[in-house]
């Protein structure tokens, strides 16, 4: 037995940063995180028609580096990492032996032997310590370097304007050049940083790694040439509202060690074609029990929100599946949500209803994401 | 907007404005900066007979569902519409054009004054 006592509240490099500009801050795995500066819903608008910054320094970053960094990474993950190239960034699963998911990452190539995994920050222990596991029997090594690294996302259309403004910021690769899911290396006033054109937001952006003492003048330099751009720092609040119209899962409402990745719709991340084992393989190969449910995408009409483990009835009445994250959605206007529902009902077009605290509103399965910006 | 000062509260952060023996409520400052962004509101039927404590509403924000509480015993008078048409209102004016609903009540129940208020949420 293990004797658990409270873990003290965890602050982010950029706390006083966010004390002072007003913010409300919520607890997110520990950590003290804004949840919103002033308003849930600007902050959302912001990142759909300008430009928020986010502070996710409560995420994770362990390097994994050596001569065998990519085959241990193809052993660890379900995607074949050794296939990225050197800049590259890669979504990948952290799978269980039984097929479930410990947690969702992306990885970062930033060198030929050295990968940059960023994990969730509820999951840091066991992403880091599965790892280290896998790792063992290759010429790799994992370090944690989470308790050293900041985390700052620009997102929105006029994200790119926004880094643009900040001429420290010195990159090897321009950012105009950086395309979606790629990154790169530079310094910024001579401080190492790794830029890449990543998010969770649904719109372009960029996630910006740096030490946490130089965090708060990046964070300001940024506000600060941004404001032409009408910049916003946004919070958790309006993280998750865009994350989920951008039909993304998040670790503990669509992902868990119960959920195999094809149930979650996430059986393209899973490389059953690469060479070699990889952890979670057989059981992947076996896939989940006949009739397991499936996460699908639903929307309904009026104001009333569907909210994580509401029931999701069919028109007897009868449960056919469970709302893991549910929303009025700020751009659509209309309730969205995301559900594990029978395969039966899975299809789109499928009418059901959600029991919205004991009143059944209309829903119907639709495609996902609900939100899809314009590309050029 | 009505003078806080005046106004009496309860513990579930409702704002209570006693003029004869009708009473105007609404949810203060702090428990629509709490909700967020309010985006759905749910109030009583006008002429509904509601119960001191008894839950008689919703107050939705784009993170969180807010339960509105009867703070009085008594018959629904008059909801606002203009809240229930524009949610946000609660957050912009929750002591004025956010107010929710008005009571007739029979007898009034202890509620907490301004400063007691302002104790309970300064703890």
């Amino acid at each position: 037995m293990t004797e658990h006592t409270p873990a003290p509240d965890r602050f982010s490099p950029l706390h006083e940063v966010h004390v002072a500009a007003g913010a409300s801050f919520t607890d997110f795995a520990g950590w003290q995180m804004p949840v919103r500066y002033s308003s849930d819903l600007a902050e959302h608008h912001a990142v759909r028609s300008g430009a928020a910054l986010f502070d996710l320094s409560h995420m994770a970053e362990i390097i994994v580096a050596g001569p065998d960094a990519a085959a241990a990474l193809d052993f660890a993950l379900a995607g074949k990492i050794s296939a990225i190239k050197i800049g590259q960034a890669k979504y990948s699963l952290l799978l269980s032996r039984e097929g479930g998911i410990i947690d969702d990452v992306v990885v970062y190539r930033t060198h030929e032997n050295r990968f940059g995994v960023v994990a969730n920050a509820g999951n840091r222990f066991q992403a880091a310590g599965a790892l280290a596991a896998r790792a063992s029997e290759f010429d790799a090594t994992v370090v944690d370097e989470s308790d050293q690294l900041a985390l700052i996302a620009v997102q929105g259309p006029k994200a790119l304007d926004v880094l643009l403004t900040v001429p420290e910021l010195q990159l090897e690769l321009p950012a105009t050049e950086l395309r979606y899911y790629w990154s790169t290396l530079g310094t910024y006033r001579g401080h190492e940083v790794m830029v890449g054109r990543t998010g969770y937001t649904g719109e372009d952006g960029f996630e910006l790694y740096i030490a946490n003492a130089n965090a708060a003048q990046l964070w300001a330099d940024l506000i600060a040439g941004g404001t032409e751009h009408g910049i916003v720092p946004a919070g958790l609040a309006s993280r998750d509202t865009l994350r989920l119209e951008a039909g993304m899962p998040l670790y503990g409402h669509e992902l868990g060690l119960e959920t195999f990745p094809v149930q979650a719709g996430l059986g393209r991340v899973v490389n059953l074609t690469k060479e070699g084992d990889f952890v979670g393989r057989a059981a992947v190969e076996a896939g989940p029990v006949e009739g397991a449910r499936v996460l699908v995408g639903l929307a309904a009409e009026g104001k009333r929100a569907g909210r994580a483990d509401y029931a999701v009835v069919d028109a007897d009445g009868a449960e056919v599946g469970i709302v893991t994250s549910g929303a009025l959605s700020p751009t659509l206007g209309h309730p969205i949500a995301m559900a594990y529902v029978d395969p039966a009902v899975s299809e789109v077009g499928t009418p059901l209803f959600l029991d919205v605290r004991g009143t059944r509103v209309p829903a119907s399965v639709i495609p996902l994401p609900f939100y899809k910006r314009e590309t050029n | 907007m009505a003078d806080q000062s005046t106004l009496q509260y309860t513990a579930e952060h409702e704002w209570v404005e006693v003029i004869g023996d009708v009473a105007t409520v609404g949810i203060t400052a702090y428990a629509a900066d709490k909700l967020g962004d309010v985006v759905f509101v749910d109030l009583p039927a006008v002429g509904a007979a509601v119960a001191s404590g008894s839950i008689v509403g919703e107050i939705e924000s784009t993170k969180s569902v807010g339960e509105l509480f009867a703070p009085l015993d008594g018959t629904v008078e008059e909801i606002n519409d203009a809240v229930v048409d524009s949610p946000e209102l609660v957050n912009s004016d929750p002591f004025g054009e956010g107010w929710l609903m008005k009571v007739r009540f029979g007898e009034l129940p202890p509620l907490l004054s301004f400063e007691q208020y302002s104790e309970l949420v300064a703890e």
